[in-house]
């Protein structure tokens, strides 16, 4: 309320007293970093109308249902598929919505190598796409040895030994279903939401990027 | 680099926009992905084949999982000469001074013999007065005499035939070993050994490391991963049982352990087949490091200018136009 109380009175334009809030400060720095516009375009370079920028969107759209499908499968325990048809549904839709992740998340991928997408500014961005697919690898290898089947039965026995030879095995126990569990369907999705959110921000606040200059270099 | 800093209004100064809508672009992308991936579900489901359980290995081949259990006692089985993280039998993979496997020591301790045989047992003697006097004598047994009689007792298994579900031998000296064996046996058939192997003195549990551990010493479980090309030699960890596709995205990581030097026992450079676990996550983390750190590194950045395959992302852009400048 004291905050409050020592700002009634000043006239709108006086901005001194403002500059040391951090909320202020925060909220300037993503009106001139991400406006609106840039976030929610209407209006985008003309250059954009190849069908590679879709594997993007798709890939987005896949993560969404692979989230979805996956929220299902959690809140109902990871017995129920086993024993219910609707929840062997839910398994499927969540088995092949992660297939399609991984194509569309690949060919974007290729795309963005191709188009050397890295350029004017952006190796960040494609750093963190690279670390997001890493993510999304170690997130679908849990989801295997989280299925309870026989394919999870070997797989662990067969991966214990790369993660144990590496020493990776000593903290992260590919034996330990309930490790495993916790990591596929809490932390490793949430660090790839993340990630993914900071991927479009850095897209959405420095555009796209030009076509490859012939006389140009693919430096970033 | 010297447009790093501009702001997307200078960036796109003088490049021609256009209509665009992106929230409908996502609708779209949600709703058409969303079908497929609904239509391949209903059509196609997902597999499921149930796991072995202790039970069912004990049913299908008890041969198979006495054998074990006796190597297990003989400390000749994959997990007794391990290493860390379960014991300190074996050294772990190296490559030269990188040792990662050892320098983090034994942190899931697994003593082969104790956990997968004798002390199942010694929980099943409580009212089995045959089995607890079998126990006494074996565990009184010096260790030369028990490997007589485990030696005695592993060639005899080599010609074991199965009796009744029983494991039968010809007749020889193996002391305690027949009657600990028949009740590890009768104890694993009834599901038994699952429970006390899973749960482990607990009521709540998902570790299952110990049934796993002792299964995968066994050849019964490794002859259904044949089967099913699951297995190492198979690119296995690329597979799923029956025709659906596996985890096809660790193709790479897959195909380090069917090539030279990883799959050679002999090796090159200090990488064979004894670390090649170590090799192929030394090689798959500086492979993926080098993918993230494309943009900083020559040759590598610079192929997609050599190979134009970008003119045909932007064939738009790139075709001649006339009286109109390129942004």
């Amino acid at each position: 309320m004291s905050a409050t109380s020592s700002s009634e009175g000043a006239s709108p334009g006086a901005t001194a007293p403002e500059s040391r809030s951090w909320t202020l400060r925060l909220r300037q720095a993503i009106d001139r970093h991400l406006p609106m516009d840039h976030l929610l375009p209407d209006r985008q370079p003309y250059y954009v109308g190849s069908w590679v920028y879709v594997f993007g969107v798709v890939t987005i759209a896949a993560l969404a249902w692979v989230i979805a499908s996956g929220v299902v499968l959690s809140f109902m325990g990871p017995q129920w598929w086993h024993d219910s048809r609707v929840g062997r549904f839910f398994n499927s839709l969540h088995f092949w919505s992660v297939q399609l992740f991984f194509i569309f998340m690949v060919l974007h991928l290729w795309g963005q190598y191709f188009m050397a997408g890295w350029r004017s500014g952006r190796a960040a961005t494609w750093m963190i796409g690279v670390i997001i697919f890493g993510i999304s690898i170690l997130t679908a290898f849990t989801g295997y040895l989280s299925q309870q089947n026989f394919a999870s039965q070997f797989v662990a026995i067969n991966a214990k030994d790369a993660m144990n030879g590496a020493g990776i095995g000593a903290f992260f126990s590919v034996l330990n279903f309930g490790q495993m569990y916790g990591l596929h369907v809490m932390l490793l999705p949430i660090g790839i939401t993340i990630l993914v959110v900071a991927h479009i921000v850095m897209v959405r606040t420095r555009g796209v990027v030009k076509p490859i200059d012939p006389e140009g270099g693919a430096r970033p | 680099m010297k447009s790093m800093g501009a702001t997307q209004e200078e960036y796109y100064r003088g490049v021609r926009m256009v209509r665009y809508d992106l929230v409908k672009e996502l609708v779209l992308a949600m709703v058409g992905v969303g079908v497929l991936a609904l239509l391949i579900a209903a059509v196609l489901s997902s597999p499921d084949v149930p796991p072995v359980t202790i039970a069912t290995w004990a049913q299908q081949n008890p041969v198979d999982l006495v054998t074990t259990a006796t190597n297990e006692l003989a400390g000749a089985t994959t997990s007794a000469v391990y290493g860390p993280p379960y014991n300190s039998v074996g050294p772990g993979q190296s490559f030269g001074p990188i040792a990662p496997q050892k320098w983090f020591g034994v942190r899931i301790p697994i003593d082969s013999a104790n956990t997968f045989v004798i002390q199942p047992l010694q929980k099943a003697s409580f009212s089995n007065t045959a089995l607890g006097a079998a126990l006494s004598t074996w565990q009184n047994a010096t260790a030369d005499q028990q490997t007589k009689w485990l030696d005695a007792y592993s060639k005899a298994l080599a010609n074991a035939t199965v009796t009744d579900g029983g494991v039968a031998v010809a007749t020889g000296d193996y002391g305690p070993l027949p009657v600990m064996m028949s009740n590890l046996v009768g104890i694993a058939q009834a599901g038994g050994l699952d429970g006390l192997l899973a749960i482990n003195g607990r009521f709540y549990q998902t570790d299952y490391t110990q049934p796993l551990l002792f299964m995968g010493d066994g050849t019964y479980l490794a002859g259904l991963a044949q089967q099913a090309h699951l297995t190492g030699s198979q690119w296995g960890m690329m597979n799923e049982t029956g025709q659906y596709p596996g985890q096809t995205w660790l193709w790479l990581y897959t195909m380090w352990y069917q090539v030279t030097p990883f799959n050679s026992p002999t090796g090159f450079l200090g990488f064979n087949s004894s670390n090649a676990d170590l090799g192929v996550i030394i090689l798959m983390t500086a492979l993926t490091a080098a993918l993230a750190l494309v943009p900083f590194i020559p040759i590598l950045r610079d192929i997609p200018r050599w190979i134009p395959i970008h003119r045909l992302i932007w064939r738009q852009y790139y075709a001649p136009r006339k009286g109109a400048a390129r942004a």
